[in-house]
Parts: C-alpha cells; structure tokens; sequence
C-alpha cells in the first residue's frame, strides 16, 4: 500500500478508563485508506466506540499514536481536527433550526484569505465564510440529505429519519476529511434502517471522502462496508473485506459473529483430516496431528443426502420455513447441527450430511482453562469426560445446605432435586493434578504434549473418548505416559444451564 | 332528591381554596387601592400619592436594583457549582448536591439571624456597611434557588450535543456561549425567576442584616400596614403584583422561544 493513500493510521492504541481495570481498547493498529468506507464491528463493550471516540477526539488514548496525513492527532482537542460525527442520538442543538444547526459548523470556520491592504501589499488573513456562501453550502448539504425546504422547520418537530439526515447533512457541510458515524441508524425502524443504509453508501460514493462507520449489526457491516474491523473486548479480531470475513473468518468468535455458523471442537486426525461430530472428514487446513481445534462450518454449506451417502448421519428433529429456504436442527449424536436448504424435507428423517472440504474451516484453539459439558448424578456429583468427580452442589444456589436426603436445601425453606440437571464445569489448569498411580484419579488418559512455559510444563492428557485436560504441573513427564486425573473438588466451578427453580420440588 | 356522587363534586375544595385564597384576596386589594383612606369612597389618591412622592419611587428602583445584583450574583455564582454537580465525572454522589441545598430546610428566621451575627462579627456590621451585608445575605438565601433549577437542566442536558459542538468546530469558549448557555436557558430563566421578584417583596433579610439601613419595597409595604394604612399599602402591593405579572410574561416568552419546553415560570 503506497503510503501517500493512508488517510488515517491507529500505532498501538490503548485506552484505559480512570475507573476501570482492564484496557478498554487494547494494542489497536489499523490503517485506513483515503476514500474507503471502513466499518468497526463487534458487541457491545467490545472497544468499538471508543476508538471512534479517539478518532474525533473526546477521549485520549493512554498510548500510542493517531496518524492522520501522517501527523500526530492523538492528543488534539476535537475542535481542532477535520474530522466530523454523526452521533448516536444525533446530538442536534434544540435551539437551532435546521439551517443554523447545519450552518454552526461553517459560521465558527475560518479560511485563509488574501487581501491587499492600503500599500498594496499582499496579507494573509483568516476570515468568516461570507453569508452568500454558507446559504449555498447549506442548501447543497440539504439536497444531499434529501431535505430540500426543510431550512426553517424547528428540529424537534422532525421524525427520526429526519433528525438523522439533518445531522448528517450537519457532518458532511463542513467537508470533514473523515466521517465518523456512530451507531448512526441504531435508534431508526428496520424498513428506515435498510434505506438510509443504501443512500450512506450512495453518498460515500458521491462525496468520496472515508467514512468510519461503528455498528453492533453484522448484516449492515456487511451491506455497506470496503473493510470490516471485527473487534471483541478491545481488540481487534479480524480485519478484512466483507468477503473474506465472511469466507475466512480467523477465529471462531468471528464465525460466530458474523453469520450463523456451527462450531465445533474437533481433533487433527491425520494430515488434511479432521474428526467432529464423531466422524473424520477430508479438509483443506494443515495442522499438527492431535490439535484440537475449532470447525466452523456455515449452515448453507452443509448438503443433506442420502443416510449412505453421507459422511455423518443424523435424524431432523425441527424445520422452520425462512423464506428463500428451510432451516433444518439435524441432531447428530449428541450434537447439533444447522442447515439451511431449498429443498423440503420431513421431520424424523434419518439423513447423511456431506461438506466439501474446502468449506470446512479450522482454527487455532486457544485454551485458557478446562471448560466441560457435564451433569449433576444423583449423589450430587458432576459428570464429564465419563466420569463422575466429587464437588460442591451448594456453589450453584448461594446460602444453600444439601439436606438428609441429599436435596439440595436454600435458605429460605426451598428444596431442588439437581439430579440430570445440565451444568457447565471449569477449572484452572492450576487446579487439576496428574498421578501415575492410576488409581488415584477419577480418570486415566495418555500425555500427548507437553510444552515447557518458562517455570511450568503444560500437559495435555487426552482419555480414551478424547476429551482433553491440560494441566500446569511442575514435574516432568513423558509424552505417551498414562497417568490418572483428579481435581481438587472445591476448584471446580459449576454453573447451571437454564434456571434453578426448574428443578424446585 | 336522592344526592348522587358525581366526580365534578371533587372539585369543590379546589374551587373553595381558590375562591378564598386567590380571587378574594385579590379583589380586596384592588378594593382597597382603590379607595380613600378617610372617606372610604372610591378614588385614585393613592395612585396620585404614590407617584407624586419621589420617595416611593426611589425605594421601588432600589428594590429593582437590589433584586437583578442578587440575580446576576447568585446566576454567576451558582452556574459552576450546578455544571460541575451535574458533571458525574466530577461529582459521583448525591451529598454534595444535598450539602448546597441544606440551607433551605433551616428555619429562616434563625438562619439569617446566625447570619446577622457572623456578618458582624467579621466586621461586616448592618450599621457599618448595610448594602454589602444585605446582598450577602439576599446572595446566601437565594443560592440554593438558582442552582436547583440549573442543576435539574444541566441533569438533562445532552453531553452529547456538547461533543457536538466541539465537533463541529467551537472551542470551549464558542462551545459555552453557543451550546451550553442556549442549553441550560430553561434553567436560567426559572432560577432568575425564583430570585429576582422574590428579593423585591423580602423585608426579613434586608430588615435583620441592615438593621432597617436598606429598605426594599416589601418592608416598605409593611410599613404602612403596620401604620394603619390598609388603602396606600394595598395600592403597592397591587404594583408588586403587576410587576411580578410583567416578569413572567416576559420570562414564559423567553423559555417558548428558545426552549422550546414550557416551564410552569
């Protein structure tokens, strides 16, 4: 990229708020092409706003630079910057009709102008635009808008989608070399929504000048933008065109994000195979054999065929019409799967599922802790991995006892019986020891890595239903030893899926 | 007859408080205005009395005066502290909005009678220097007033259309004048409201602190009450009221324009 086409540069941004512990935006780096229509993606609280924010100037970062045509703006009050917003609730002045709320931009600017003076010498000098030329600039903003005759209407008598236009029209009159547009159509109806998406990028294209646009909404992203920043808790995920987001998302928080998609956790089975939903399919990916990773595949491009066909079969438990095609919950063993197709098919169908390899997308697996799916059996221990492990029931209701009859009592007089009751069950790698005396644990399993961190090893053990442990341990071991598993039963974290007062008696 | 309950009959005290408590105590003061002290007979000497005598006129334009320096005093003075109370950056709890408005639960009396005794003892007797220990009192009572209303505006405020303003090219200076002052005029204009007219009637404030050195139109319409002369005191506070009349008429169009919110000033 020439360096001459970057209108905006963000080096190691970093915002920390004063009373907040944790970075807001995180190590954020970005360059923006001139002209482009850039889009900041991602949930609320994932940093979006605030880097925009940073952009006009309302906050400053704790580090890092903002380049804009190569100078540094990061500390520059917004007064002082071209850039305009388009706020959120758009932030019109109630006391200003619409021509004056438009024109405040270009009464308060200065331009440089030449004049002669007595002597006839020749002086720079920084003067008002003329009345004559702020109407004409007014009025043409109007035109973009589409507001033509709406000069002297009171704004607070306007609709919403007016409002919006006005402070649009209010942004682009001062000719602002970046518009920054926050969340700018989130309080408008859907109809309105889809509108005003197309005329924003009708005028892009028009006034040429980049537009860096925030939104939660994947679709408008999508719609709308050149480049999709994806970010999530204050950094960025992906950067990349709608396409590539869309066909090559980088992790699996993007796949999830940005479209429907079914993820998995499946295993490198040998080189371009990949074993999930309990079947080994042929991929595109190279990875280490033994990874785990995540599979994400998208619902339309999984093809439903025939039981002997298909690589994994399974039975369709629900079919909902969508319009332009079905969505088919075909259950495979115990996991779901979504499917989108034009075709019609019956409910309790046995049917194969087949995907070609290239649409098969597999991502690095990061681990930070032990993360299982598991149930409460009815001596009050949690089941995972196929086997039952000793815990604290009580963590899941506060102030609760477990009662004669092993109920699980509350405090104010309420029984619950948490036998089958699904739960999700963590732990710190910290937290799990390995044993090789095999009867020991809850669990024997084979080392198949081990990765020395600095002071620790970090181990995985995998059982023989390859479920996974990975365990911060200070000794050495050998990769292929068998050992057995156990976990300290207060360090296990419980949580129960759904409510607990479905499970009162 | 069988009495039936009707809902309208709910409005019978209304109509008898307003009856007693607005209207006649109206009537009577323009009755009263309007008829001779010794005869009792309808006649304008009181309106011939009252602008024939400079006296009279001097004290109303002191009044007036005394009224808009406690007005611009307490606006100037209370502005900030209701800008940085509604900040939350600045101001995270509610106490310290609570601390500047305590005053007002204090009984009146007693508290400008403290204040009396603080002022002299600092050396700022009524004897020695009445206007300035009459403004400071009038300022110290009547703060609380402004910055109530200024606060509740400021609350509302939209700091986004600050943001605005600084977009769009304003410094901070260009920022106040043009957005927030427009912003926070509702509040402005009803927290002058509650000040000026208010200072022109109070008699307690300046008659405590100036021990009886500055004399506001309302000690002055004591005065004569006190003296027996029902008929000229009548006549004045019918201009009191007039006046008060003329200042919200003008205040109601402030707030329509620029507001765009009616206020119940």
């Amino acid at each position: 990229m020439d360096r001459d086409d970057i209108i905006i540069e963000l080096i190691d941004v970093n915002k920390k708020f004063d009373d907040g512990d944790s970075f807001a935006v995180e190590n954020f780096n970005l360059s923006v092409k001139r002209g482009q229509f850039v889009t900041f993606l991602g949930p609320s609280g994932c940093g979006k706003t605030t880097t925009l924010r940073m952009i006009a100037g309302f906050e400053i970062p704790t580090s890092g630079k903002i380049l804009l045509n190569g100078e540094d703006i990061a500390q520059l009050p917004p007064y002082k910057r071209p850039v305009n917003t388009v706020f959120q609730r758009y932030a019109l002045f109630p006391h200003l009709d619409v021509y004056d709320n438009i024109a405040f931009g270009l009464k308060l600017k200065k331009v440089k102008k030449v004049v002669k003076d007595k002597k006839g010498n020749e002086k720079v000098k920084y003067v008002h635009l003329s009345q004559k030329e702020i109407d004409e600039k007014v009025v043409r903003a109007l035109k973009i808008v589409d507001l033509e005759q709406f000069e002297s209407r009171n704004v607070t008598t306007l609709s919403g989608g007016q409002q919006q236009r006005v402070a649009i029209a209010r942004a682009i009159v001062n000719e602002p070399e970046i518009l920054l547009l926050d969340e700018p159509l989130g309080a408008l109806d859907l109809k309105m929504r889809k509108e005003m998406q197309l005329e924003l990028k009708e005028m892009h294209k028009k006034l040429g000048i980049t537009f860096i646009y925030v939104t939660h909404d994947q679709e408008e992203a999508l719609t709308m933008s050149d480049m999709i920043v994806v970010m999530k808790d204050g950094m960025i995920q992906q950067v990349g065109t709608p396409t590539d987001i869309y066909n090559e998302p980088k992790n699996a928080f993007v796949a999830d994000f940005i479209g429907e998609s079914n993820i998995y956790v499946g295993t490198i089975y040998d080189k371009l195979k990949v074993r999930f939903l309990g079947k080994v399919w042929d991929c595109v990916d190279e990875y280490p054999i033994h990874e785990k990773v995540d599979v994400v595949v998208r619902p339309e491009d999984i093809k439903i065929c025939n039981p002997k066909d298909g690589v994994a079969v399974g039975k369709i438990t629900n079919c909902i019409f969508k319009g332009i095609h079905y969505e088919y919950t075909i259950m495979v063993g115990k996991n779901e799967v979504i499917v989108q197709s034009t075709k019609m098919y019956d409910t309790d169908k046995e049917v194969g599922i087949k995907i070609e390899p290239d649409l098969i997308h597999i991502m690095k697996r990061e681990i930070s802790s032990n993360a299982f799916e598991g149930y409460i059996n009815k001596n009050n221990q949690v089941v995972f991995a196929e086997a039952s492990w000793d815990c604290d029931v009580t963590t899941l209701l506060k102030g609760s006892t477990i009662d004669d009859e092993g109920y699980l009592a509350s405090s104010d007089g309420k029984k619950y019986d948490l036998t089958d009751a699904d739960v999700s069950v963590e732990f710190d790698m910290g937290d799990v020891d390995i044993s090789d005396n095999l009867e020991e644990g809850n669990i024997t399993g084979k080392i198949i890595e081990m990765v020395y961190k600095g002071d620790h090893y970090q181990v995985i053990v995998r059982t023989e239903d390859e479920d996974d442990f990975v365990v911060d341990t200070e000794w050495t071991w050998n990769i292929n030893d068998i050992v057995s598993v156990k976990v300290n039963p207060s360090k296990l974290k419980l949580k129960l899926k759904g409510d607990i007062t479905k499970y009162e008696i | 007859m069988k009495f039936r309950f009707q809902r309208k009959y709910l409005s019978i005290p209304y109509v008898l408080f307003f009856l007693f408590f607005v209207i006649c105590p109206i009537i009577l003061i323009v009755v009263y205005a309007f008829t001779d002290k010794a005869t009792g007979l309808f006649s304008f000497n009181n309106l011939i009395k009252f602008f024939s005598d400079s006296t009279n006129i001097n004290v109303l334009v002191i009044s007036l005066v005394y009224g808009l320096i406690n007005t611009g005093l307490c606006l100037l003075i209370g502005y900030p502290i209701a800008y940085f109370l509604a900040d939350k950056k600045i101001n995270k709890s509610a106490i310290l909005v609570t601390l500047f408005i305590m005053p007002m639960w204090i009984n009146f009396v007693i508290r400008t009678g403290a204040t009396r005794d603080l002022l002299t003892w600092i050396g700022l007797s009524g004897g020695s220097h009445p206007e300035v220990a009459t403004i400071i009192g009038l300022v110290y009572n009547y703060l609380p007033f402004t910055i109530l209303p200024l606060y509740t505006t400021m609350l509302k405020m939209d700091r986004s259309q600050i943001e605005a303003g600084a977009d769009l090219g304003a410094n901070p200076v260009q920022n106040f004048v043009k957005v927030i002052i427009p912003l926070t005029l509702p509040g402005i204009i009803s927290g002058a409201t509650m000040v000026f007219m208010p200072t022109i009637s109070s008699y307690v404030i300046s008659d405590i602190l100036s021990e009886y050195n500055v004399v506001l139109f309302g000690s002055y319409i004591d005065l004569y009450f006190n003296q027996s002369d029902w008929n000229f005191g009548s006549f004045m506070a019918l201009i009191m009221l007039l006046l008060i009349l003329l200042s919200v008429v003008i205040s109601r169009k402030f707030s329509n324009e620029e507001g765009g919110k009616k206020s119940i000033w």
